[in-house]
């Protein structure tokens, strides 16, 4: 008895040990990356680096100013077609929750956020860059909004759901219209969430290359022509890694580290956003 | 404040109305996108389908030059790639899992970890990718020669140890919200009984949440399947069936991204959609088994 | 003579199968007080809940008969505009947790997009808050969010929010059940004052609340009306026995 008591509490010690250790495993490849893109990155960053266009190869020196511009563009535009188009669906989700198209349409949501991001990207070629004729930083943008759209409309349908009824029939009691009640009562009361899908939604297209590779495509010079092939951070930083040349190495190495600076402050913000702005009932 | 006026009446209902539609339609539009994606690359994929048909699953020659489109090299290199990321990320999932969901659930360590896993979801596949040749690959190749193997430092094995970085934190968020679902009437009654955590891990939680850790780990799977940067700039770019685990190879979703701009020939660029087609209708699958088995366990 | 504002018509109300009101008819005087008590379950909240056409958000349910706000059939109006003329406060206080107490009183006519003057906003903010009995308590913090006063303060000032949008009656629903006994008597006290310019209907599981502050007291049980007279006459010489059980406490 006594010596099962002992085998017993062994077995409950390497057990814990054993997932403290497995956990501390797993975060090491993340101070990994971490630290090895910081390292490398802070030495590319200059005013030249973000201000000028890459130089061919053989000269030193250059910068990514197209790839930044490029990702400002492409991630503004898909976030004003997603944003608009997420909400509602969102708001659609919580309102109607028990109808059959509220069924079909979180199943969608639960479909396409499973969707392999180069699979969109073959789609919008399909559908716009054939179409027109040419690559073009609109494509890349209706590409990247359906791949931010499934945390918009999760947030935003979860968020809604968990706002008292009472204030949407505080706000009707007034003879205010259904459509004010959500647009001026319910949104705004459920804004913290909704604001932290869209930020987590923006950090996850802001590094989405795979859709980018057949839509945006890639632009060495700076363009601001959305019907154009245009620049992004993450093309920048795939095509310049598989290139064989340590001055374009440099430049993705900057590229990343700016890159990862702005998906750490976008995370950041959402978790303020989710404490600072969180409406008390 | 009254409002009088038949007309101003009008308006209202006409934008009572209008609101609850769009809604409505905003709704049906996202069902009626997704169709459009899966009827689009079914048609796309149809010369392709035609022209190759089933030889396209067992044929063991790419080689677009000869007009030879055999996927079987990239069928076998993406189960391989994404079931080896499986099997390397399973173990340190269920213990994140437990370590969130069961022995730190709340204080400093738990946010701790469970931010760091958050990030590490959040950062992107291109960035693995780029990291990874620089500080995987020459570590793989010093085994490689250690191991008196062909020092490709690029390969299967390669991209597998990525890949199962990159999906570890989908499952651990999903095991880790089963494991907390687990009624904490069960655990007490086992601890009353005196068993220790080790036994109530292995005789309450595990038990219970069996199906839940499983559907995470498909869902996971179903990640890695299409999980393209990473992969393509680790795997090796080679259209050879591979031999070992540390060959180099190309996944479906490598191929797609190397290749399709630079396809020439209606079945070659066909070809492509239809891996991208398999692609989705695989990762689809998964996903709604996966998410329909979680739904089942949160409403039980 | 009194004259009736609102009457129903063998007002019956369903969710679903289950059906909640059985052929209703009640007339409801003007610049009265009338309480509506019962068991619960028996009807009291669905009732005044389509009197203002609430009932009919939730999902499933429907009604037969008809309700007469002065000589208008309700079902024939837009609910959106009855509303404005009968206001409600809820049994939970429910202020706009994005808004300040000024903003909250005059949310009526924010949310439905009227332009109102500054002096005009004041003004109707200072009136209402005043017919609640909340303006001396929170004239020097018009500007603070509305959910940081106590839950009787917030219940006011849900009824000041209601009133500012001029209604002619006011629902309420279990105004107090949420409240400590100091914060249910001033409302209490409020009630008689609001009596001169409003009808009021209120919601009650508590008799004594029914004896204390109305002129009119209706008696629901299982989505029946079982009586309905003068509150004095309910409570010395009811005349159905299940009132008289309900009063004495023999039930409910």
């Amino acid at each position: 008895m006594e010596r099962g008591i002992q085998i017993r509490k062994y077995k409950n010690i390497v057990l814990k040990t054993g997932v403290v250790l497995f956990t501390v495993i797993v975060t090491l490849p993340l101070l990994l990356v971490l630290l090895y893109i910081f390292k490398r990155g802070i030495s590319a960053i200059s005013w030249d680096f973000l201000a000028n266009l890459p130089k061919p190869v053989g000269e030193t020196g250059g910068g990514i100013f197209n790839a930044l511009i490029g990702s400002a563009i492409i991630i503004g535009i898909a976030a004003l077609i997603a944003i608009p188009f997420g909400v509602s669906i969102g708001v659609y989700l919580s309102e109607f929750r028990k109808t059959k198209l509220a069924y079909w349409t979180l199943l969608s949501v639960d479909v396409l956020q499973g969707i392999p991001s180069i699979v969109i990207g073959i789609v919008i070629y399909l559908w716009i860059v054939k179409t027109m004729g040419s690559f073009s930083a609109l494509s890349g943008s209706i590409a990247l909004s359906l791949m931010m759209l499934p945390s918009i409309i999760k947030s935003t349908e979860e968020t809604l759901k968990l706002i008292p009824d009472s204030l949407k029939e505080a706000s009707l009691s007034l003879g205010v219209p259904y459509y004010r009640t959500i647009l001026k009562v319910i949104l705004p009361a459920g804004i913290s969430g909704i604001l932290s899908g869209v930020m987590l939604g923006i950090a996850r297209i802001a590094g989405e290359t795979a859709p980018l590779l057949f839509t945006a495509f890639g632009n060495p010079f700076t363009n601001t022509n959305i019907l154009k092939p245009m620049a992004s951070l993450p093309l920048v930083i795939f095509n310049y890694a598989i290139s064989p040349y340590d001055e374009w190495h440099e430049l993705a190495w900057g590229a990343a580290f700016l890159l990862i600076l702005f998906i750490l402050l976008l995370n950041t913000l959402t978790k303020l956003a989710e404490k600072k702005w969180r409406v008390q009932f | 404040m009254q409002v009088s006026n038949t007309r101003q009446i009008k308006q209202l209902q006409f934008g009572e109305l209008f609101f609850r539609k769009g809604l409505a339609l905003s709704a049906l539009l996202l069902g009626i996108i997704l169709l459009s994606i899966f009827i689009t690359i079914l048609v796309a994929s149809l010369p392709s389908i035609k022209a190759i048909g089933i030889s396209f699953f067992y044929g063991k020659t790419w080689n677009p030059v000869e007009n030879d489109f055999g996927g079987l090299p990239f069928l076998i290199g993406t189960l391989v790639t994404s079931i080896l990321a499986l099997i390397i990320s399973v173990p340190f999932s269920i213990s994140v899992g437990l370590f969130l969901g069961e022995y730190f659930t709340k204080g400093f360590l738990s946010v701790f970890f469970k931010n760091s896993i958050e990030l590490l979801a959040a950062i992107p596949s291109v960035i693995y990718g780029f990291v990874g040749m620089f500080i995987l690959v020459p570590f793989v190749r010093d085994l490689e020669t250690s191991l008196s193997l062909p020092p490709y430092g690029v390969g299967i094995f390669t991209a597998s140890i990525i890949l199962s970085i990159m999906i570890i934190p989908y499952s651990v968020s999903l095991i880790r919200q089963v494991i907390m679902l687990v009624p904490s009437s069960l655990k007490e009654a086992a601890y009353s009984l005196g068993a220790t955590r080790y036994e109530v891990i292995k005789n309450i939680i595990i038990p219970y949440t069996r199906s839940g850790i499983g559907a995470g780990i498909l869902l996971s799977l179903g990640r890695a399947l299409g999980e393209t940067m990473a992969v393509t700039m680790l795997i090796g770019n080679s259209q050879i069936l591979p031999t070992n685990i540390f060959a180099p190879s190309n996944t479906m979703a490598s191929v797609i991204a190397n290749e399709f701009t630079e396809a020439t020939g209606d079945v070659y660029l066909s070809a492509l959609i239809e891996m991208g087609l398999f692609l989705f209708v695989v990762t689809t699958i998964i996903n709604v088994i996966g998410r329909q088995i979680i739904k089942r366990f949160s409403i039980d | 003579m009194e004259s009736t504002i609102l009457k129903s018509e063998n007002f019956s109300a369903w969710f679903g199968e289950n059906q909640v009101l059985k052929k209703i008819n009640i007339e409801i005087p003007r610049n009265n007080i009338v309480a509506v008590m019962g068991p619960s379950g028996c009807g009291k909240t669905t009732f005044i809940r389509c009197v203002n056409r609430m009932h009919e958000l939730t999902n499933d349910t429907h009604v037969e008969g008809t309700i007469f706000y002065t000589k208008n059939d309700i079902y024939k109006m837009d609910p959106i505009i009855l509303r404005r003329f009968i206001g409600m406060v809820f049994q939970r206080p429910n202020p706009f947790p994005t808004m300040s107490i000024y903003q909250n009183v005059i949310a009526g006519y924010t949310l439905n997009g009227a332009s109102l003057r500054k002096p005009e906003k004041d003004e109707l903010v200072e009136d209402s808050l005043k017919k609640a009995a909340l303006w001396d308590e929170v004239k020097d913090m018009l500007h603070r969010k509305g959910t940081f006063l106590s839950g009787g303060q917030q219940q006011r000032l849900c009824i000041a929010r209601a009133l500012a949008m001029k209604p002619e009656i006011l629902l309420l629903d279990e105004p107090t059940s949420a409240l400590d006994p100091i914060s249910t008597a001033k409302i209490e006290e409020l009630l008689f004052d609001l009596k001169k310019n409003y009808t009021l209907l209120i919601v009650t599981h508590n008799m004594q609340q029914a004896g204390r502050v109305s002129d009119k007291t209706a008696f629901f049980y299982l989505g029946e009306l079982i009586e309905y007279n003068d509150t004095k006459e309910i409570f010395t010489n009811p005349k159905n026995e299940k009132t008289q059980n309900y009063i004495t406490g023999r039930f409910g």
